[in-house]
């Protein structure tokens, strides 16, 4: 590990960083629409504004100045942390971001929870069972799980567990049990990929010498399985975390839509839907940091979790 | 996402689901109002702001129609103005000023008199709202002052005939708010305001929830309502729920006592569940087709005619909308004040379609499609996905017109774009509609002294709307009011299809919610069945 290794890496990010800032810059401005127009119409059927009314407004939030002007200064106040206010009811973009941020991280907790449990289990079984019908069930789950669409699991589990058997509430966001159904859907197709990427480097750690070195000294299955097998196949696993930390992200949009929890999701989707310009922003440059970070994390701890991997400049 | 499919998926599950249970009957006789409980109601968005001055989408209005009083209330049943906060009013020979005197004793929840001071603050305040006070505003058009004559006398001055101001101060829009809340600004006022109404905003929880408390001591309600006292439910919790299958379900099992937004697939669900439809076609524009005159094909009166001619409205509301629904009988919905008829103006005859493009030259071609000196009958129709039914209605108006030889494509384009489109006039026909209460909204919609959105030529329609707005004889507006939809009609100029309608769910053990003149609800007279 060496800080030329490092300094390399963090530039890359700060690269990543204003790519996702200019990208989403360049394509909300290509929309065609007025998000000026949009406020002013109540996102309905209301009256129009005459045009004069709307070019005061427009002058008011700065979109009548040249797109580059608009797009210089919305950078440099990024670099400061600062992403303007909504366009939409005026509150601080970063407050807006921080507000949405705790309901969204508690539903990815549980998220996450909920497919390194199905995810290791499925994997762990169908590598151990030794009926041949059972591990090619189990190994045909990912599969199947990985291409349900989110939001029609979901839907089903509202109808099964909420309005069928009234076990669980369909919305909202309070108490431990209303967690239990989103956990639930955002956790399975991320817990089938965990499940076919362990499921692999386990199958592979199982035939490495080691394995047949441990099961020579008399070494049980269940221990060989567990003790030597997994803790060696655990670790690509790990590579895949940054892809599923996106993954739970974006599956947040769809999650807190369907069952009407705050959060990040569910402010980009509102934002989107009128073209709030500075919040859409800010989330994607958010959401782009964080997987950054949690790559350039995973990048870092590899090494120290496995010696025989060295960082190479 | 594909909602159609995952709506279907969904209303077949729930279907399966709600075979089992037998339906609770509708009690005829709701008996006695019976005070206390808490009413959870699901609406499908939040506006993120909780300042009725600065709202327009009825599923936030549903919520802070509640939290403020009006000067006026509007009848539903004939659209006159009754006593609400004001006792009375009257009007200057031109109706360029309104003088009203106020009820006594009225307070704003944070416990300062609501007099006329205060709504000469509000009135006032509405000047400096930005883009979200666009409903406000119009119906303070041409706004001098006001004049505070005495505590309960107030004097509200205009540099032109406004007629359709007084309408206004019935709506949400001019909802008095405590002088305290009008003097902070916009963005403020969107996180929390103080009115007088009969329940107060005890939380607000941006896209989750609008959580409502009664007023105690509550005394002043409009002279409509069963009872000027306190409201009968102690809360009511508005929760936003997006998804339309999770709102269905969640009234078809008891979750929530009443929702918003019905589409026609899940009525058969919800009175199969036992729950009660309440619908009112909204006031105002109906949704229609309004050709750009400055295009080719939109100046053209042949098109404009036989595209009227060929398309059935009996057909589209039967297909696509809810039962409640009705086609459009005029530029008009049926529930505005002052709507006249004009259906024997609007038939369905596809075969005098054909022969008005034949007589204009627009003869059949190989494929159906008509055509002038090689040009073909291809109008481009834009439209927005601001209401779920719309797609179905353009696609099946699509499929009418196609019978008579014309083209008819479609083009849709996100609700942000609708302002800027009309205003660019960048498209040949638009389908859309407006809600208010008012025929004052024809004047706004087609005078060539305002917008001209649809570029329409200056004629003697713009005499009669110019008329209308100052004419503060109810009987005689209304005479010309029916002038100007015949004109509008006869020449064409818009095309009337259908009337938008609110439908509501209501499960069977609340009484007593009414719609008011904007089809929007008042829920001071609603109850539940106690336990």
């Amino acid at each position: 590990m060496t800080g030329r290794y490092l300094l390399r890496r963090l530039l890359a990010a700060v690269g990543v960083l204003w790519a996702a800032f200019t990208v989403s810059f360049v394509v909300l401005y290509l929309l065609p629409g007025d998000p000026v127009a949009t406020m002013a119409s109540g996102g309905l059927d209301g009256e129009p504004l005459p045009p004069e009314q709307l070019d005061a407004l427009r002058a008011r939030y700065g979109l009548d100045q040249p797109v580059l002007v608009q797009y210089g200064q919305r950078l440099l106040a990024a670099l400061t942390g600062d992403f303007g206010t909504s366009i939409q009811n005026g509150q601080d973009v970063r407050s807006a971001i921080l507000e949405a941020l705790p309901p969204t991280l508690q539903i990815s907790a549980a998220g996450l929870a909920v497919a390194v449990l199905f995810g290791g289990s499925v994997a762990l079984v169908a590598t151990y069972t030794r009926a041949f019908w059972l591990r090619q069930l189990l190994m045909a789950l990912p599969s199947l799980a990985v291409s349900l669409p989110v939001f029609w699991v979901g839907l089903m589990l509202v109808q099964v567990f909420a309005f069928g058997l009234g076990l669980l509430p369909s919305v909202g966001a309070n108490g431990p049990a209303a967690l239990v159904l989103p956990a639930v859907t955002l956790g399975l197709p991320t817990g089938a990929l965990l499940a076919q990427v362990l499921a692999k480097s386990l199958s592979h750690a199982l035939g490495e010498p080691y394995v047949t070195t441990a099961r020579a000294k008399g070494v049980g299955r269940a221990s060989v399985h567990l003790r030597h097998a997994l803790r060696n196949a655990a670790l690509p696993a790990l590579t895949v975390f940054g892809y599923i930390v996106g993954n739970l992200i974006a599956g947040s949009v769809v999650v807190e839509t369907v069952f009407t929890r705050p959060g990040l999701g569910r402010l980009t989707v509102a934002a989107v839907g009128v073209q709030d310009i500075p919040v859409v922003q800010g989330v994607v440059v958010f959401a782009a940091a964080v997987f950054v970070l949690v790559n350039l994390a995973v990048d870092l701890i590899y090494p120290l979790l496995d010696p025989r991997i060295g960082v190479t400049s | 996402m594909p909602r159609p499919l995952a709506s279907w998926l969904v209303a077949a599950v729930v279907l399966l689901s709600a075979c089992g249970s037998t339906p609770t009957a509708s009690t005829a006789d709701p008996g006695v109002p019976q005070p206390g409980g808490t009413l959870r109601f699901a609406v499908s968005s939040d506006q993120g702001c909780v300042d009725p001055q600065q709202v327009g989408s009825n599923d936030t209005i549903f919520s802070l129609r509640q939290v403020v009083d009006s000067l006026t209330d509007q009848d539903p049943a004939g659209g006159e103005l009754r006593p609400w906060l004001a006792t009375s009013w009257e009007s200057n020979a031109d109706a360029s000023s309104y003088t009203f005197t106020l009820r006594e004793g009225v307070t704003f929840s944070d416990g300062t008199p609501l007099d006329a001071a205060a709504v000469k603050a509000n009135f006032d305040a509405v000047q400096n709202l930005g883009a979200r006070g666009t409903l406000p505003k119009g119906y303070l058009a041409g706004y001098v002052g006001t004049t505070v004559e005495s505590p309960t006398r107030l004097t509200v001055a205009f540099d032109r005939p406004n007629v359709q101001f007084l309408q206004g101060t019935s709506t949400h829009s001019l909802g008095i708010l405590s002088p305290a809340t009008v003097a902070r600004s916009d963005d403020d006022r969107c996180a929390s305001v103080v009115g007088s109404g009969p329940f107060v905003i005890e939380s607000y929880t941006r896209d989750e929830s609008i959580v409502l408390a009664k007023r105690a001591g509550y005394a002043w309600g409009s002279s409509l309502w069963r009872s000027q006292g306190e409201a009968q439910l102690d809360r009511i919790e508005f929760r936003i729920v997006p998804e339309s299958g999770v709102r269905v379900g969640s009234l078809a099992s008891g979750e929530v006592d009443a929702i918003g937004n019905i589409a026609q697939q899940d009525e058969a669900l919800l009175t199969a569940a036992g729950a009660q439809l309440l619908g009112r076609p909204n006031p105002g524009i109906p949704f229609g087709i309004t050709f750009n005159q400055a295009s080719p094909l939109g100046a053209d009166p042949a098109v404009r005619e036989a595209v009227s001619l060929a398309i059935d409205r009996a057909e589209v509301v039967a297909t696509v909308y809810t039962s409640q629904t009705k086609p459009a009988t005029s530029p008009l919905a049926s529930t505005t004040p002052g709507y006249a008829d004009q259906s024997a103006l609007l038939p369905f005859d596809p075969a005098r379609a054909g022969s008005v493009l034949d007589a204009a030259g627009w003869l059949p071609g190989p494929d159906g499609i008509r055509a002038r000196n090689g040009t073909p009958l291809t109008v481009e129709l834009t439209w927005y996905a601001n209401s779920p039914a719309n797609r179905a209605a353009v696609e099946l108006i699509q499929q009418q017109v196609r019978k008579v030889g014309i083209d008819l494509q479609l083009r849709e384009k996100p609700i942000s774009e609708n302002t800027p489109t009309l205003q660019s006039g960048q498209y040949v026909a638009n389908w859309g509609n407006t809600t208010r209460a008012d025929p004052d909204i024809l004047r706004s919609t087609y005078s060539t002294a305002g917008n001209n959105y649809y570029r329409l030529p200056s004629g003697p329609l713009d005499e009669v709307l110019a008329q209308q707005a100052a004419q503060p004889d109810e009987a005689a507006r209304a005479a010309t009011v029916a002038q100007a939809q015949q004109l509008l009609v006869r020449e064409h100029q818009t095309i009337p299809v259908v009337e938008l309608t609110t439908v509501l769910g209501v499960a069977a053990d609340v009484h007593g919610v009414a719609f008011d003149a904007s089809s929007r609800i008042q829920l001071h007279d609603t109850w539940k069945v106690q336990p």
